[in-house]
């Protein structure tokens, strides 16, 4: 396993810094030799259970207001990697700091300075909102949880503008809203109270192209604007490469490559990386010039 | 086109669920051996005009228009008259493999069940023909793998399965929904070059159904955009994502585009489909960003 920016096959990072830090300052996130692995059902009654290594010796940083891709296909272990980054699942070897502190599963108390930094939002938008809770309940409610003090209903305002909803919606319910509104109603909930970073767990693949486009756009300019970190779990290298500055590519739970995103898919090292590239099905080019 | 040479022929097709017209006047055609896509969202009536040719929809949906398959007419036609036709003339894949398919019985029999059905075959020339089948679509092991259930399986090997039962009678139109949808990039395009090579053997007309532009444009010829059950275009595959002239297919294509600039050029002899990568310079695309 090798840190960011020291890619296999190295020398190729095009002059990047990735992340674009400068020695010393302070990295948001920085994991160092992640494993996880989970014990297979008994094959035979005899025989020792089987092992799966979900996550192995993955080591990788965040700095401050880049923006890191993790791109695999199913059964990478991006998603374990994802779940240990924000301390729902406890590593078998390694560790997770954040800002310097380790980010360590217990208590929910325990980790609500974390939680109040980190925020998620996760595919399914129907799935992790409340039917129950109006949407400017949902909202609120993890300020609530996280004892962040103030006017809720003002940020409940000001986070729905954000996401370019009408403030009036927060009386309504989620199932009155399309998948793309849901979306944003899932990040407006995640934005407010106020992050430092932003994980997505393939935030776009469960909507259609044209409202992929305008949550992507949405998701690159709340980044910008509020100086936001940035971790992008998908299987698409298009919406990786279209938001995040530094990419990580996984492979049956190890980092293959990783590196600035330009330099890593203009020459990807590993050949895992170049099929993965290759394989992404292409249009062809728009007759007029833009 | 000519009626005469078409091989499927929607004319005005309608079907209203609920008391909507899901599909709203569709017509195109399909000629032998031509390779057609139907691209929309979801809601665009694209899979509900495939489930209506296949005879296949909903109970409670009410169907009008007409399908010509071969100029004879299949809407209103009787149950029996469709499923003699269903897997021999017509054979459909799906998104969803895993459900495409019986768990309960061994690989080997759904590969060659149409054939036992529409071909008469006996057991043991179906178990034969299984076999070879199951080698024609680049399962590993066929002898091994005809005996195993669909859950050994991955998801790549069993659309392939699906592939091998729908082609194993040669139909003459082969219906694909969303076939790869559900599947790894690196197994989408070994499925795509796969696909295309069978058709063009069999001589199969294909009507590929998916809502990912890129997708159609690897696989097909023509196309027809929908949407609200309606073709808002049809042309080439490469007039229309090339140089769209309906402003609901140029929005679709900016989006798709979208994720598509900040991807760089492949060496075309990496690439596992026939048709060369074609994107933008790093430079282009640099400047199309809007972000970081």
């Amino acid at each position: 396993m090798t840190a960011v920016g020291d890619r296999p096959g190295g020398g190729t990072s095009g002059g990047d810094t990735p992340g674009g830090d400068t020695p010393g300052a302070e990295p948001l996130f920085e994991a160092t030799g992640l494993g996880r692995s989970y014990r297979l059902p008994r094959t035979s009654p005899f025989g020792p259970p089987g092992v799966r290594h979900a996550v192995r010796d993955v080591t990788l940083r965040l700095a401050d207001g880049a923006a890191l891709g993790i791109v695999g296909e199913s059964g990478s272990g991006k998603s374990t990697l994802v779940r240990l980054l924000l301390g729902l699942d406890r590593p078998d070897a390694g560790t997770v700091r954040y800002r310097g502190r380790p980010v360590v599963p217990g208590r929910p108390r325990a980790l609500r300075w974390f939680r109040r930094e980190v925020q998620v939002v996760f595919q399914d938008p129907a799935g992790s909102l409340d039917p129950r809770m109006t949407v400017g309940a949902a909202i609120a409610e993890p300020l609530a949880c996280l004892g962040v003090p103030g006017d809720h209903g003002e940020r409940v305002d000001e986070v729905l503008r954000a996401v370019d909803l009408d403030p009036a919606v927060r009386g309504r319910y989620p199932h009155e809203f399309s998948g793309g509104q849901r979306q944003r109603i899932a990040i407006a909930r995640a934005l407010a109270p106020r992050p430092r970073v932003l994980v997505g767990d393939e935030p776009v693949s469960a909507l259609d192209v044209s409202v992929r486009a305008q949550i992507l756009d949405l998701l690159g300019q709340l980044a910008e604007r509020h100086r936001l970190g940035l971790v992008l779990v998908s299987h698409d290298l298009g919406v990786v490469a279209r938001l995040c500055d530094q990419i990580a590519v996984m492979r049956d739970g190890t980092l293959v490559e990783q590196g600035a995103t330009d330099a890593v898919l203009s020459r990807p090292a590993h050949p895992y990386t170049q099929a993965l590239l290759a394989a992404v099905p292409r249009l062809p080019p728009p007759h007029e010039v833009r | 086109m000519t009626a005469g040479e078409a091989l499927l022929e929607v004319t005005d097709l309608r079907v209203r669920l609920g008391g909507v017209d899901v599909v709203d006047g569709v017509s195109f055609a399909l000629a032998a051996g031509e390779r057609v896509g139907l691209i929309g969202e979801s809601g665009s009536g694209k899979s509900l005009t495939a489930l209506a040719v296949l005879g296949l929809l909903p109970p409670g949906a009410r169907v009008t228009g007409s399908v010509r398959l071969h100029g004879a007419e299949l809407i209103g036609g009787s149950d029996r008259e469709l499923s003699r036709l269903r897997g021999r003339e017509l054979a459909m894949i799906f998104q969803e493999p895993s459900t495409a398919l019986n768990p309960l019985m061994r690989v080997g029999r759904q590969i060659a069940e149409p054939l036992r059905l529409h071909r008469g075959y006996s057991r043991q020339a179906a178990a034969r023909a299984a076999v070879e089948l199951a080698a024609a679509v680049g399962l590993p092991d066929p002898q091994r793998l005809v005996r195993s259930y669909p859950h050994e399986l991955s998801g790549g090997q069993r659309q392939r399965v699906c592939i091998a039962a729908a082609l194993a009678c040669r139909p003459a139109l082969l219906i694909a929904d969303e076939p790869t949808t559900a599947l790894d990039v690196t197994v989408q395009a070994e499925i795509l070059a796969l696909l295309g090579r069978l058709v063009a053997e069999a001589g199969t007309a294909l009507l590929f159904i998916t809502h990912d532009l890129a997708v159609v444009a690897a696989v097909t010829r023509r196309l027809a955009v929908l949407r609200h059950g309606r073709v808002v275009e049809t042309g080439t595959t490469d007039d229309v994502l090339r140089a769209p002239a309906d402003p609901y297919t140029r929005e679709l294509l900016a989006a798709a585009r979208l994720t598509q600039w900040d991807l760089p050029t492949v060496d075309a002899a990496a690439a596992p489909s026939e048709r060369g990568p074609d994107v933008p310079s790093p430079a282009s695309r640099a400047a199309s960003r809007t972000g970081r």
